[in-house]
Parts: C-alpha cells; sequence; structure tokens
C-alpha cells in the first residue's frame, strides 16, 4: 500500500520525506523524560526544601527557634507531594503555596506544613491524632517521621482517595476513619500531638481531652487560601492548658520604639 | 432594550454577590461601560457599511445581546475564577480579565444597536438618547421588583427573553414581517425556558460557606427563598450537629443544641438553635465572649442589632433580660422564623419578652427614642470571608463613628454597647473598632473616655464594652472573674497593668494591650502612623470598616505571600487594584486603539476642531458623571440600606432624570445658545454638588428612619435635579461636533466611555482612601474643566455651519 501511494515518487524523494517528517516530530516532541520518573520531582522537591528553610529562617523570632528541626526538613523531602495533588496540578505540586484538590479544599502551603509539624515537636513513635485528612499529604509528613498517624476525614470521597494514596505510596503506619472528628478518636487517646485542619467555628473542647501531658495540638486558622494564625495549646498537667497564638509570618506591626 | 441592559447590570450584581462575593458588584459597572465603550470605537469602522442596513444589523444585535446575557454568565461562572488565589497565581488575572470580556460581550452588542440608532436617526438624537436613558432607569429599577418574584437565574432567563422581544420589536418598526418576527421570539422563547435548569443555575464557588457546609455528609437545603436583599438557604444536617458557637471558650463543657444553619448569599453562616424551652440547654451561649454585658449587670431592656437565626436572643433569654427587642433587615428570615421554623426556634420571634423590629439597624438607631441597658452588636460576618479580608471594599454603616454615637445616644445611664468581632491577627478589627469608640465618646462630649472601654479577646472573637457611665471596681472584679473561667484575655479596662495582659492565649506580644493603650495616650497618632495597618476609625464618609490596608506596606505585605503572610492581604482590595488595572489596559486597548488605528485613515477629516477640547470635554463628562454617580451608589446605602437596592434606586434615578435632561437639551442642539445652556448646567451641577458636600450627610442621617417608600422618593428628589443636569452637557457637546467634525463623532463616545471604565474603580478606590466628599469634589472639578474645554468649532465655524444650515 505505501509503495503504491508513493509509486510516482522517486526513491531518494521519499527518504527525505521520511527524514523530514522524523525531524519535525522530534522537534515537536517534548523532551524525552529520563529513565527514572522521579527525578524531576525530586529535584523540585529539594528546590522547595531549600525555599522553606530560607523562609523559615527569616521568621525565626516568630516561632521561638533559629531553624526547622532537620527530621522534619528530611520528612517533607522524603513524601512525594505531587501524589497528593490533582493530575491537572501536578506540575505546580512543589510550588510553595496551597492548591485546590476539590470538594472545596486545599492541600495546605508547604510552608505552613513544615511550620506546624516542627512545632508539634514530635519523637519517634508518638501517637498523632490529625481531623481533616483532606489530600493526605499531612499525615503522610507526619508518619515520616516514625509517629503513628489516626486520621480523620469528613468527606467520604477525600477520605477513600487519601486512603488508596497512602496504601499505594506504602504509608503504613496511619489509619483512616471516614466521620465526625468533634469527639477525637476515644479508644487510641490519649495522644501526644493533634493537629486539626479543619477548622470549625470554634475549637472542640473534647479534642483538648484527647491531649496527653505533655503534649501539643495545633490548629491552622484562616481561610482556605491563607493562614492567618496557628492556635497552639500544650497540656501542662491533666487540668491545664496554655494557649500560644503563632504568627506563621515575621511581620511586626507597629514600627520604630516598639 | 436599555432597560434590559440595566437590569441585566442590576442582575449581574445580585448573581455575583451570590456565587462570588459583594465587591464584584463595582466590577460590573466597569464592565457595562467597557462594553460601550469597545462599541462606540468599533462603529467608526463600521457605521459607514452599516448605514441603511439598520433592521438587520438592529435585530442580529438584539439577538446577539440575548443570547450573551445568558450564556456570558454562564460560561463566566464556569472559568473557576477564585479571588482568593489571585495572590498564589498569575492565571487568576487571566481568568478575571476573561471573565471581565465574556462579560463585556452583551453589552457590546446592546451598545451596538444604541450606537447605530443614534448615527441611523441623527436627527433624533437627543430623543434616543433619552429613551435610553429613561429605558436603562426602567430596567434598573424593574428588575428590583422581580427579583422579589424570581430567583436570580429565572430573572436571568426574563432579561435574555427582554432582549429577544427587543429584537422582534426593532424588526416589525422597521417593517419587517411582524408575523415571522413573533413566530421567531415566540420559538426561541421557549427553547430559553426549556434549557435544564441546572445550566443557569449560579455556581456558588466551593469556597463559601454554604458550599462548605453542603460537603457534610447529610447535609441539605431545606428552605430556600430571594428578594432584592440576597438568596436565603436554610441548610439541615440530618447526620452531625453543626455546632455553630462562633468562639466558643476552650473551657466550656457544654455543646450548642441542634441547629438548622441560614445562610444569606451563600455566605455568613448563622445557626437557627433548637429551643424546647429549657434554659440550661443554652448554657453554650454564656461561654462567648459576646456574653460578658451579662456578667457585668442584669440587663433589663436590651436591644439585638440584627436577630438573624436568634442565637442573641436566646443569649439575652438565657441571662433573663426583661424586655427584647430584635432588629431584623430581612423580612423573608423573619417570615421563615415565625413561620416554619417557629417550633424549631421555640417561637423566639415571638417569644413574650421580645418584639420584633422589621428594620435596618442603623435605621432603627436613628428612628427610636427607647433607650436599653445593653445593645447587643453581633458578628454578621463569617470567619473565613473577615479572615481573608474579603470584606475590605463593603461599605458599612453600623461600625462608624456615626453610628456609635448614636448608639450611646440610645442607652441608658450606665448601660452598654456590646460589639463583638473575630479576631484578626495582628490585630485590625477590634483595634479599629476600639479606635472608633473612643472618638465616639469623645464627639460626645465625654471626658473620661478611658473609664468606659472594655476589650476583651478569646481565641477567635474579642468583645468590645462601651459604657455610658464610667466603669465601677465591681464590675472589674465580675471582668475578672468571667474571663479567668473562660480563658479569655483582657486587652483593656480601665487602670489594668500590663501584667494582666496576655494571660491564657498568648501572643508573641500583647498587641491588644499595648495598642489600646496607645491609642487612648498621647502616642495616638503617632501610633495610626507607625502601624502598618488602616486603624483610622471609620465614619459615614469613609465607610469602611474593614479596610485595613496601608500602600506603605502593601509592598511588604505581598513580599511576605509565601513565607506565611498571605493572609495580611486583603483579597478584596487586591481584586479592586487589579480590576483598575486590567479595566485601564482593556480600555485603552479596546477603545483607544482602535480609533488611533481609525485615526491614520481619516487624518485630514478633522482639522476644523482642537481635537484636545474634544478629548478634555469628554473625558471629563466621563470621569465626572461616574465619580458622581458611584460615589452617590455607595453614600446612599446610608439611606436605602441594603446596597443592590441602593444601586437600583440611584442608577434609575440618574438615567432617567439624565434623560429627561438630554430630551430637554434636544430643543437647542441646532441653537446657539448650546453653549451656554451646557454652561448652565455646570453650573448647576456645581452648585448642587457643593450643596450636597454640606447637607447630605445630616439629611441621609435624618432620614434614615423613615420608611422605605419615604426613603426612595427622597432619593429620587435629591438625585432627580442633578442627574437632570448631568445629562444635558453631553448631548450638547456630541451635536456640536456632529455638525462642526462628525468624524470626531466616534471619538468623543470612546474617550467618555474610556473614562467612565476608569472612573467607575477610581470612584471606590479614591472612597476609600480619602472619603465620598473628595470624590464629589474631583467629579465637581472634571465638569468645571468641561465647562472650560466646551468643543466649539474654532473661528465659529460652527455658528457658520448652523446659520448655512437655517438659511438653506
Amino acid at each position: 500500500m505505501v509503495l503504491t501511494m508513493f509509486g510516482n515518487v522517486s526513491y531518494r524523494n521519499f527518504i527525505t520525506t521520511v527524514v523530514e517528517v522524523l525531524l519535525v516530530i522530534a522537534l515537536l516532541a517534548p523532551p524525552v523524560k529520563s529513565a527514572n520518573p522521579d527525578n524531576g520531582f525530586l529535584a523540585q522537591r529539594e528546590n522547595m526544601i531549600r525555599l522553606i528553610e530560607a523562609d523559615v529562617r527569616a521568621t525565626s523570632a516568630y516561632l521561638t527557634r533559629a531553624a526547622l528541626d532537620e527530621r522534619v526538613l528530611a520528612a517533607l523531602a522524603s513524601v512525594p507531594r505531587h501524589e497528593f495533588v490533582p493530575a491537572d496540578l501536578v506540575d505546580k505540586a512543589y510550588r510553595n503555596r496551597p492548591l485546590p484538590i476539590g470538594h472545596g479544599q486545599t492541600i495546605s502551603q508547604p510552608y505552613i506544613v513544615a511550620i506546624m509539624t516542627d512545632l508539634l515537636e514530635l519523637e519517634a513513635g508518638q501517637k498523632v491524632l490529625e481531623i481533616g485528612t483532606g489530600s493526605g499529604y499531612q499525615a503522610a509528613v507526619l508518619a515520616a517521621l516514625d509517629t503513628r498517624v489516626w486520621s480523620i476525614e469528613i468527606i467520604e470521597a477525600l477520605g477513600k482517595r487519601a486512603g488508596s494514596v497512602l496504601a499505594r505510596l506504602g504509608y503504613d503506619g496511619i489509619e483512616l476513619r471516614v466521620g465526625d472528628g468533634y469527639y477525637g478518636w476515644a479508644e487510641q487517646a490519649p495522644f501526644d500531638a493533634i493537629i486539626v485542619t479543619a477548622a470549625a467555628s470554634h475549637i472542640p473542647p473534647p479534642l483538648v481531652k484527647q491531649l496527653a501531658v505533655g503534649g501539643k495540638m495545633i490548629i491552622p486558622v484562616g481561610s482556605r487560601f491563607s493562614t492567618q494564625e496557628l492556635i497552639l495549646i500544650t497540656r501542662i498537667s491533666p487540668e491545664e492548658v496554655v494557649t500560644r497564638q503563632v504568627l506563621p509570618v515575621r511581620f511586626v506591626p507597629l514600627t520604630g520604639s516598639h | 432594550m436599555s432597560a434590559a441592559v440595566l437590569a441585566y447590570e442590576v442582575l449581574l450584581m445580585a448573581l455575583f454577590s451570590l456565587i462570588q462575593w459583594h465587591h464584584f458588584a463595582y466590577l460590573v459597572v466597569s464592565i457595562a461601560l467597557l462594553g460601550f465603550g469597545i462599541s462606540g470605537s468599533l462603529l467608526v469602522f463600521t457605521a459607514p457599511y452599516l448605514a441603511g442596513r439598520f433592521r438587520g444589523f438592529a435585530t442580529s444585535q438584539a439577538c446577539l445581546f440575548a443570547l450573551s446575557a445568558l450564556l456570558g454568565f454562564l460560561l463566566a461562572q464556569r472559568l473557576s475564577f477564585n479571588p482568593q488565589e489571585l495572590i498564589w497565581d498569575h492565571h487568576h488575572w487571566l481568568r478575571l480579565a476573561l471573565v471581565i470580556l465574556l462579560l463585556t460581550l452583551p453589552f457590546f452588542f446592546a451598545a451596538n444597536l444604541i450606537g447605530m440608532a443614534l448615527i441611523e436617526f441623527r436627527d433624533r438624537l437627543a430623543q434616543i438618547y433619552a429613551a435610553d436613558l429613561l429605558g436603562a432607569g426602567l430596567g434598573a429599577l424593574g428588575i428590583i421588583g422581580i427579583l422579589f418574584l424570581l430567583s436570580p437565574s429565572q430573572a436571568l432567563i426574563l432579561v435574555s427573553v427582554l432582549g429577544l422581544g427587543a429584537a422582534a420589536a426593532i424588526w416589525i418598526e422597521c417593517r419587517g414581517r411582524a408575523w415571522s418576527a413573533l413566530t421567531a421570539f415566540a420559538i426561541a422563547t421557549l427553547v430559553l425556558y426549556q434549557l435544564p435548569a441546572d445550566w443557569s443555575e449560579p455556581r456558588i464557588s466551593p469556597y463559601k460557606e454554604l458550599s462548605q457546609t453542603l460537603r457534610i455528609p447529610g447535609t441539605r437545603i431545606i428552605e430556600t427563598r430571594s428578594s432584592p436583599l440576597g438568596v436565603l438557604n436554610v441548610v439541615e444536617s440530618r447526620n452531625l450537629p453543626l455546632r455553630h458557637a462562633p468562639g466558643l471558650s476552650l473551657n466550656a463543657r457544654t455543646e450548642p443544641p441542634p441547629q438548622l444553619g441560614l445562610f444569606i448569599n451563600a455566605g455568613g453562616m448563622s445557626a437557627i438553635t433548637r429551643y424546647r424551652g429549657k434554659r440550661e440547654e443554652l448554657a453554650y451561649l454564656d461561654e462567648l465572649t459576646s456574653a460578658l454585658p451579662y456578667h457585668l449587670q442584669q440587663p433589663d431592656k436590651v436591644l439585638v442589632l440584627g436577630a438573624g437565626g436568634g442565637a442573641e436572643l436566646l443569649q439575652a433569654i438565657y441571662h433573663e433580660a426583661g424586655q427584647i427587642d430584635a432588629v431584623e433587615i430581612n423580612p423573608q428570615v423573619a417570615e421563615l422564623m415565625r413561620g416554619r421554623f417557629a417550633e424549631f426556634s421555640g417561637g423566639i420571634y415571638e417569644h413574650e419578652r421580645v418584639s420584633l423590629q422589621l428594620a435596618e439597624a442603623r435605621g432603627f438607631l436613628q428612628r427610636g427614642a427607647a433607650t436599653y441597658d445593653l445593645i447587643q452588636v453581633p458578628m454578621l460576618d463569617s470567619f473565613a470571608s473577615s479572615a481573608g479580608g474579603l470584606h475590605g471594599l463593603n461599605e458599612n454603616y453600623l461600625y462608624t463613628i456615626e453610628a456609635l454615637q448614636q448608639a450611646l445616644s440610645r442607652l441608658e445611664p450606665g448601660g452598654f454597647i456590646a460589639l463583638t468581632r473575630w479576631i484578626k491577627l495582628p490585630p485590625r478589627d477590634s483595634l479599629k473598632l476600639f479606635a472608633s469608640a473612643i472618638e465616639a465618646l469623645k464627639r460626645a462630649g465625654v471626658e473620661d473616655v478611658a473609664q468606659r472601654l472594655i476589650l476583651i479577646r478569646g481565641l477567635q472573637t474579642s468583645t468590645l464594652l462601651i459604657k455610658n457611665a464610667a466603669i465601677s471596681t465591681a464590675e472589674i472584679e465580675a471582668l475578672q472573674a468571667f474571663c479567668k473561667t473562660r480563658a479569655f484575655d483582657k486587652a483593656y479596662y480601665p487602670g489594668m497593668p500590663a501584667s494582666q495582659a496576655n494571660r491564657y492565649n498568648r501572643l508573641q506580644s500583647d498587641y491588644f494591650y499595648a495598642a489600646t493603650q496607645a491609642l487612648l495616650g498621647d502616642e495616638r497618632e503617632q501610633f495610626l502612623r507607625d502601624y502598618k495597618f488602616n486603624l483610622e476609625p471609620a465614619s459615614d464618609d469613609r465607610p469602611f470598616h474593614f479596610h485595613f490596608v496601608k500602600w506603605r506596606t502593601l509592598a511588604e505585605l505581598f513580599e511576605l505571600r509565601y513565607r506565611g503572610g498571605s493572609a495580611l492581604i486583603e483579597t478584596g482590595y487586591l481584586t479592586l487594584v487589579i480590576t483598575l488595572i486590567l479595566s485601564l489596559a482593556l480600555s485603552l486597548l479596546l477603545i483607544l486603539l482602535p480609533l488611533l488605528l481609525a485615526k491614520r485613515k481619516q487624518a485630514s477629516a478633522s482639522v476644523r476642531f482642537g481635537k484636545l477640547r474634544v478629548f478634555t470635554y469628554f473625558g471629563a463628562l466621563g470621569l465626572g458623571f461616574l465619580l458622581i454617580e458611584i460615589s452617590f451608589l455607595q453614600k446612599f446605602i446610608l439611606l436605602l440600606h441594603h446596597p443592590l437596592q441602593a444601586a437600583a434606586v440611584v442608577l434609575a434615578s440618574f438615567l432617567i432624570a439624565a434623560g429627561f435632561g438630554s430630551a430637554f437639551a434636544q430643543a437647542f442642539t441646532n441653537s446657539l445658545r448650546a453653549r451656554r445652556i451646557a454652561a448652565y448646567s455646570i453650573l448647576i451641577i456645581i452648585m448642587l454638588g457643593s450643596a450636597y458636600l454640606l447637607l447630605l450627610g445630616p439629611l441621609l442621617q435624618l432620614a434614615g428612619g423613615w420608611p422605605l417608600s419615604a426613603r426612595i422618593l427622597l432619593s429620587v428628589i435629591l438625585i432627580a435635579p442633578l442627574g437632570f443636569c448631568m445629562g444635558i452637557p453631553f448631548p450638547l457637546g456630541l451635536a456640536s461636533i456632529s455638525i462642526g467634525a462628525p468624524a470626531l463623532t466616534p471619538w468623543a463616545w470612546g474617550i467618555n466611555g474610556c473614562a467612565s471604565v476608569i472612573s467607575a474603580v477610581l470612584a471606590s478606590l479614591l472612597a476609600i482612601h480619602f472619603g465620598f466628599n473628595l470624590v464629589i469634589l474631583i467629579a465637581m472639578t472634571c465638569y468645571l474643566l468641561a465647562a472650560l474645554s466646551y468643543p466649539v468649532a474654532v473661528g465659529g465655524q460652527v455658528e457658520a455651519v448652523m446659520l448655512k444650515t437655517a438659511a438653506g
């Protein structure tokens, strides 16, 4: 067939045409991806970590620490964030910004994830409760610190998606549940750390009760696309908690002598 | 046709308030003007080809208007433009530009039609201009009536049908066959009404509270009402309680009873709480910062400004107030609370101790004389939108110095005003309110201001108390106890030592304490200057309580957006600035560029005219008209109490009056007195403007308590003479150049349109920073400039032409 089609074209012309066509295809085609599909993302991820480090250094006075815990940074560097964002946003996965993940929810800005995780001061083997699984990214970062994580998500579709992503990536230390997070996870209480990513009109008092002595709870407050402040609650005795409101940004509202 | 256009404009405002946020309303004015501007400049090329084909052209444009009015909006809302992502992603700038362009289309087609009619029937220019403005006015008013009957999406289809109707009318009027036009119209209308309902359903932003709540399993909308005041939804949650208790103490041992969510325009959830007459079920209401005043005193007469779902009424009932006056602006809320949800809510709207007043809060304060022991001003907005700065541009006449003064005058001796707000960090909202309270007390002649204020803060809310007397030692003791059991912090009370601050919810440094001390002390001015947010008290002239941006810090804030500072930028304000940039770019590109290109072709056509004069005259008129119109639009919210109502009445009055003005001008277009008439009209505009600068404030305050019909009538009376005069200079100038240099006519339209687009956004920006009075001053300067540059042909050639015409 091909030969008959090119029947009245000379052999030489045919070759030239083929070469030309191949050249055009080569020029138009996207660059061939390298053998390891994670390579591109790895570089992006390392770049993201460097950005966060620099930003945190600038904000350190507010966080009462000079730099982030190395282990937190290592955890962030180990979690493939691009697996947790919707397919059409994969190329933006490592930008230092929140991204929409559908259902009116977002995956937090990496910078905020880093700071929240850091403020919890986690040790390996500790128990962490997360209210609002969302994309599952935060849970993965917690698990990467060798903690055991229990996570509750109210939107079923999100919970299932996060569950399958986490399972596929091999995060075994995370237990997921779809349901109401107001009363925490009583069977597993108390927790060394609680992270509430789904803000309500108020902080659920029952959650505070599930905090172990010395344990910390962190709640980002703000809108879906910007975190205004982090509320850090520390239990100092079975009866008492101390609450701090932490600005995640180096910003002094007053200038001059104040 | 004009009716359809203006109806569409007001409707778009309503739709955008629903699917996005209220500040997009002003974007709509710009969009409309942009459409008109583009059309004006394109007609330069096309008018010669279209002459003689009016029937076909006009009919097609009317049909295209109908089509794009519907489809433009439907497509625009599918673009998933998210104002909250503007800081993160420049793609949303593009989307915003696309939204603007899509929505410009219907206005463009409508303007084509009107513009062509003006050219085709040149001899009846002012008459057509008058019909245009009259129709526009009627449309703006009509849509308000329609919104009482139809939901916004149904009204959208109706506007489309109106456009089709106009098309049929044109066909028939221009001696087309009536039956064919009518058949086509009937078929098209039928098709529109057969469209699947979910096509035209407004797509509410997924980040608005209603959308967020509906994600919870077991939730559904059980009641919907719609009026110009907004779309009302009641949401039931069958599986999980909604637990709406903003700012509940961490120490709270109780939970709210079952609740229904009440949403207005899909945002600002408040709760209808189940009440079965058991007081103990309401204990959670005592764990909020807003419960403080009940612990300092046992108030007998309580006023709640904004009853809504009734939480503050229940709070008053829980604290055994004797008599509760509940003010609610939205009759549909009252109807639901007294009707369908009366049983669920324990009939609180008709409780023996509650008396319901259907009124707007500010109007109620102005009207009555009764005095109270406690005036509760609850939060009416949601936290998410407050934190995101989405209200940055909203006028609010309840948090102004004047409003607080009026509230003070309605207090019993020793009574309290309690204002509860969401906390922003670094503090803004609560501190600005504190500053406003100081100013209101000072203006009321109080000397011991520092003795009369209390500010406390929980994790999420703050409550400010203003007392109509000095605060007593016993009250301070009660305050200490109240805060201790609930882990709330004291930010200010008379004689508070620094050691009392920052006890429970610790901040890096207690900005609240430092700021309140500074605001009451000698360093107040210095503090206001140095603070990186704008804490200048809001006034009736600058009623932007939610606006905190200082230009000086904008760059710093933007710089910090990746470093956790994104919440510091007000999205609403950012959108306005970006809109200004976009509309400037688009109007230059689409209005002036084609004209420039056209000019090259016919460079010699207009030698007789000073082009600079034409430019200045029509530019100044465009700026002046819109600056006055927009600032009246915002100012009259004080009188008409709701943005949409104000928009409709103000737009309608201006347009109808300007319509009469230009009909009046018609008589003089061919007269030698044209210039003098224009000058006189501008003189009157400037005189009226100056008078209003002095009188409008007090007048609006005085009339605030009148019934709605009287307030609308007053608005019309105030606006009509101004509008009438504002309608005169444009057609006179246009007639003058159409005789002297017809080639410049499109330029006049284009420049006028361009100036209008910019000034619509500029008016808001200027008002925010400098107040309405200055905007009106600038507008008057524009008119003066116009008067000085009235376009007459050099060397009296127009007169010569006119004499020739008259002689011929």
